[in-house]
């Protein structure tokens, strides 16, 4: 790394001090799975100055807010891999945050690190949009919250200014009879990048019909795709809407053609993966037991 | 800068640019080299060490990342003279063959066997996903490690 070394190295023990580096230009580092990996592989040099973040408690807390989940920044994929309250109430995290990497990636990964490095293949991006993830961002002049959608501008590319920290994603509260789901199209089923991907969240009456739905997908399109015009498939049942479902992310996807997949491939297995997602998500809030992650669970993806 | 690095429970001051990666840090500077560097980006598990018990990919985690923490090297499992049961299974069930990545495959092994003591074949699997091998298939090593929780428990 010689010629890359950063001249400044600083481990914040609080916000402030955090965000006091980042005034002075510092870029944040906590597991640094995308930032030295990416230094590693020759993407681009390591920042002159860097403050570490991964030791601010208020970065590592996970916790209840009477109107939902605060998970602070630092907290790891190993760690929403198997929290109960990630589990239980926003599955499609856990099943995205299972799928990153390996142990090693996930243990010094984290979500802030994850969402503010707007891979457009980002494993936890697709669930956070569907949960209706906030981010809250925070410089030492103000704080304010933003949804997934006005975070990500471009691949790699956030609304965030540079001497914005992010602080905590927060997402609202479940209503009763929801589930929620993510799966991905994978060649092998360790250290691997989406091909494509989709998470749904589904709300159900006590009928069974659709009575909320949210689907968001993963790597076919410059950054993770909200689906739009599902407003037509409520009061239907689950199982009789997923032929609409694929329809709806094969016509919305603009992939590209890279050396991981040709664009008519990702336009047609995101629809397979929408569906997926879907019928797994309706599953959970029906109370049907489908294991974390979705694609260990049901032998989606790689062959086991 | 100057750091303190704690390898194996003991501190070693060292100076170092804070762009080096660990794993040139405990081989070059601490001395241990039995943790080896393979693809050095994150793909391989050649230079899996644990941090505060967790497996880590050394090459690409800055040795500023790791101070003040407790980084556990295949140095700190066993010795020659008196193996580490993991170590001893690999030996006995043929899991080594020309041994590069064994280090790596040790320390995802320990850590996943210390948090997990009765883990399932899958969990296995899991568990050693971030470590590559090229010579064994992989059997012998998964057997092994089946084999050392055994005696382990």
């Amino acid at each position: 790394m010689d010629g890359d070394a950063p001249v400044s190295f600083v481990i914040a023990l609080t916000v402030e001090q955090a965000l006091e580096a980042l005034t002075t230009g510092a870029r944040p580092i906590a597991g640094g799975s995308d930032l030295v990996v990416g230094v590693r592989q020759g993407k681009h040099p390591l920042p002159e100055s860097l403050v570490a973040i991964d030791r601010i408690p208020e970065l590592l807390e996970m916790e209840g807010t009477g109107d939902g989940l605060r998970i602070g920044a630092a907290v790891s994929h190993a760690t929403l891999e198997h929290a109960a309250e990630v589990v239980g109430g926003y599955t499609a995290i856990a099943d995205g945050a299972a799928l990153v990497g390996s142990p090693a990636t996930r243990n010094v990964g984290t979500i802030g690190g994850n969402i503010m490095n707007a891979s457009p293949a980002m494993d936890l991006g697709a669930p956070l949009m569907v949960l209706d993830a906030m981010a809250e961002l925070r410089s030492t002049a103000a704080a304010r919250r933003v949804s997934m959608t006005e975070l990500w501008t471009g691949p790699g590319e956030t609304s965030a200014a540079p001497d914005e920290l992010c602080i905590a994603v927060t997402l609202p509260s479940r209503p009763p009879r929801s589930g929620s789901a993510y799966v991905r199209l994978e060649y092998r089923r360790a250290m691997e990048i989406a091909v494509v991907g989709a998470a749904a969240s589904v709300t159900l009456d006590d009928h069974d019909a659709v009575t909320d739905l949210a689907i968001a997908l993963t790597a076919v399109a410059p950054t993770i795709l909200a689906i739009h015009d599902t407003d037509g498939l409520l009061g239907r049942p689950a199982d009789t809407i997923l032929d609409d479902v694929a329809t709806l992310a094969s016509e919305q996807a603009s992939p590209i053609a890279d050396l991981r997949a040709g664009d008519a491939y990702r336009r047609q297995m995101v629809a397979v993966m929408a569906r997926r997602a879907v019928a797994a998500a309706a599953g959970r809030a029906r109370g049907d037991t489908i294991g974390v992650p979705v694609n260990r669970s049901t032998g989606v993806g790689a062959a086991r | 800068m100057m750091i303190t690095l704690t390898v194996n429970g003991v501190d070693y001051s060292v100076t170092v640019d804070a762009g080096r990666n660990l794993l040139s840090v405990i081989r070059d500077e601490v001395g241990l080299t039995g943790t080896k560097e393979g693809c050095d980006d994150c793909e391989c598990g050649a230079c899996m060490v644990l941090v505060d018990s967790r497996p880590v990919n050394s090459c690409s985690y800055l040795a500023a990342q790791a101070q003040g923490r407790d980084i556990t090297t295949v140095e700190g499992l066993g010795t020659a003279d008196a193996l580490h049961p993991i170590q001893r299974a690999l030996l006995e069930a043929g899991g080594v063959q020309c041994g590069f990545c064994t280090p790596g495959m040790i320390m995802s092994a320990h850590a996943l066997l210390e948090s997990n003591p009765a883990p399932t074949d899958e969990d296995i699997r899991i568990g050693l996903s971030g470590n590559l091998c090229r010579c064994t298939g992989y059997a012998r090593i998964l057997a092994a490690v089946a084999q050392a929780a055994a005696e382990i428990r």
